[in-house]
């Protein structure tokens, strides 16, 4: 198991918090928390070691294209990287959406 | 409706396959909101709470924000319950210490609320291995807690177990399915103690060859376990028959005596026939079908007629 | 013989017919006025369920326990709740049956039956005692024990309480042996060391004999002892499972337990 932290400049806002995702075999759980500073801080927690270089340029390909400035918390169990920026853009989407929880299914 | 193929539309018993809007494909969040009246439902301890597991992490594996199980308070047809569900996605669906605790702090509140003077119920998505091997004595402790609890529940509320799939209900947490006032199943629900593999790597494969799904089914399915009484209701895996049918068994309300008290029945079925062997008899295994699909299930949900059933075979 | 049968043995003073070989039954008395129904799961070599016969707890192991336990609660019915006499189980189970035949009766129900009877004759005032002198392993343990007031094993090599056995747990969690050895130094709730189990908070007693598989006089006096004292306290305690949480060794070994317990219960509205 491995932890992976990541910082990158983030000017975009989001309204509010957002959950997506179960820590399922081939999924991740994302958890975002909107943020003041124009940062989105990253922390993955991950069961397969040894792949932070995918990490590194899924996450700058993603936050160069999305960056929402807050706090994510990502807990997986092996997603692909397809998986990883679909669940973000989906958490980000949520925390668009006006307060009523829906299906967290891709 | 042009988007349904001829095949379908000439055929009035797969339209309710077609429109169905499918519980099994939602997780355990959506599962438990999706039961409950609109925009009633609240959860406690989820994920931003962040209780998690404190015993995943130093064995490898990664920890779910909310251990892998919710506790959606709401509404109902307008009255209190409490849905508590297992994501089976995670860790098989199996209960360690945190959701543990969450499930049978949840029903002891619910029992508060009962002794109060505020009626509830409460509903159990089942979507289980049974206690978390990776957890242990206190994941076994943790189930056991469960099912003292749901016991201080049920004589003022009813518990209703709802078995959709896909992985089913299987060890220790199928006990719980056992003492619930009512249980539900989907057609792809499956209610078992031991699952296949374990039975064969135990008694071998001869005793039960966990390759054989056709015999898994014809064991655990809801045909069997509707026939047999372990089953009050088989529902089409549609959100709004699903819903109805927990509707429907927490309508029925508290019974005199519960599956789990009726000895006699239970006993009678172990007997042994003239010929020493143990008898046990199963009528016809064909499950009633609604008279409209989408209306009321696959299976007419009378839950006096699993005790009749019980009594029968 | 198992652990169970020697154990009752030594502890009854007068066995009761039991409708069901595996399922052995005795009304004695304690010590100092003690009223108890002792009850074991033992070996059953002839049991009509083949899967069921080595101290399994099946489908009649199930309902034998229920029906001896309600049986106790209608006796005890018209006396004052903290006159109503204890049930002792003693604990030595390999395991629940595991078959096909208990898969098709519906295994999961006929436990539930022992699991509900226990429950009904601890919130009855009945204390209830679990004596682990063996093997107290998964649905087994649920069945036969884990409804208890309070939980004593013995402090001896052989007892082996957890949610599986050793290899079962290898081979389902995918580690070696060794692997899940030195896990469970780190991650106490997988350790099978009695010693190790009792400081997760729900062990309210272990007992040093000087011979646990041939048990002494004066191993039966001790364990008759800490009976008694744990009915006593059994009295004084609450009827639901709280103490599980409340124990010293819980305060820390559960906080987790706690923490999720506290805030929940803010919560609920």
């Amino acid at each position: 198991m491995q932890t992976l932290n990541l910082e990158y400049h983030a000017a975009d806002r989001a309204a509010r918090r957002a959950h997506v995702g179960v820590v399922g075999s081939g999924d991740l759980e994302i958890l975002f928390e909107p943020g003041t500073d124009p940062t989105a801080s990253v922390r993955v927690r991950t069961t397969v070691d040894g792949f932070d270089v995918v990490w590194r340029r899924v996450l700058d390909a993603f936050f160069a294209h999305h960056p929402v400035a807050g706090r994510y918390e990502l807990n997986d169990f092996g997603a692909t990287p397809g998986i990883v920026s679909l669940r973000l853009l989906q958490v980000q989407e949520t925390s668009r959406k006006p307060a009523h929880p829906e299906s967290n299914r891709i | 409706m042009s988007d349904i193929p001829a095949s379908v539309a000439g055929r009035p018993e797969l339209q309710a396959l077609w429109h169905r809007h499918s519980f099994v494909e939602l997780d355990a969040r959506a599962r438990a909101f999706s039961l409950l009246d609109e925009d009633t439902g609240q959860e406690y301890c989820d994920p931003f709470d962040r209780i998690e597991s404190p015993w995943l992490e130093p064995q490898g594996l990664v920890p779910e924000s909310d251990d892998g199980l919710v506790v959606v308070k709401g509404l109902l047809a307008g009255e209190p319950c409490v849905v508590i569900g297992i994501e089976g996605a995670f860790q098989g669906g199996s209960i360690g210490e945190v959701s543990g605790a969450k499930a049978a702090c949840a029903l002891q509140l619910a029992a508060r609320d009962a002794r109060t003077g505020q009626p509830i119920s409460a509903v159990l998505l089942l979507e289980t291995g049974g206690v978390r091997l990776q957890e242990g004595t206190l994941g076994l402790n943790a189930v056991a807690e469960i099912l003292s609890a749901l016991l201080e529940l049920r004589g003022m509320g009813p518990v209703i177990g709802v078995v959709a799939g896909p992985l089913g209900s299987y060890g220790g947490m199928s006990i719980v399915a056992g003492l619930c006032t009512r249980v539900v199943l989907t057609h792809e629900g499956r209610l078992g103690f031991n699952g296949a593999q374990v039975i064969e790597s135990e008694a071998g494969i001869a005793e039960f060859d966990s390759s054989d799904h056709a015999l898994i089914w014809s064991v655990n399915g809801p045909a069997q376990r509707y026939a047999t009484g372990l089953a009050d209701a088989v529902v089409l895996d549609d959100v709004p028959a699903v819903r109805q049918a927990v509707i429907t068994a927490v309508a029925a309300g508290v019974p005199e005596h519960h599956r789990s008290e009726e000895l006699d029945v239970l006993a009678a079925r172990l007997s042994p026939n003239d010929g020493g062997q143990a008898r046990f008899s199963l009528p016809g295994l064909g499950i009633p079908v609604a008279p409209s699909p989408g209306q009321d299930s696959l299976a007419a949900s009378h839950p006096g007629s699993a005790q009749q059933r019980r009594a029968e075979s | 013989m198992s652990r169970s049968q020697t154990w009752f043995d030594a502890l009854s003073t007068q066995t009761l017919p039991s409708p069901y070989r595996s399922i052995a039954i005795a009304d004695t008395d304690l010590g100092s006025g003690t009223p108890a129904r002792l009850l074991a799961v033992v070996p059953d070599p002839d049991n009509e369920f083949p899967r069921a016969r080595h101290g399994e707890v099946g489908l009649l192991e199930g309902i034998g326990l229920a029906h001896a336990i309600r049986e106790v609660i209608e006796l005890d019915s018209s006396l004052a709740d903290d006159q109503r006499r204890s049930i002792v189980a003693v604990v030595d189970i390999p395991s629940q049956a595991y078959g096909r035949l208990e898969e098709q009766f519906g295994e999961h129900l006929y436990i539930a039956a022992a699991v509900d009877a226990y429950a009904a004759a601890r919130v009855a005032g009945h204390p209830v005692i679990a004596l682990v002198v063996g093997s107290a392993i998964s649905g087994g343990f649920l069945a036969h024990g884990l409804q208890a007031s309070q939980i004593l094993a013995l402090d001896d090599d052989k007892i082996e309480i957890q949610a599986i056995h050793k290899p079962a747990a290898a081979r389902i969690t995918l580690r070696t042996i060794a692997e899940l050895d030195e896990l469970a130094k780190i991650v106490t709730p997988l350790s099978f060391d009695v010693r190790e189990w009792a400081t997760l908070g729900y062990c309210d007693g272990l007992l040093k004999v000087s011979n646990p598989d041939q048990p002494t006089g004066a191993d039966v006096s001790l364990a008759s002892g800490a009976l008694r004292d744990a009915v006593a306290r059994a009295r004084l305690g609450q009827r639901d499972l709280t103490n599980r949480l409340q124990s010293a060794q819980a305060q820390h070994a559960r906080r987790a337990s706690l923490q999720a317990r506290r805030r929940l219960t803010e919560q609920w509205a």
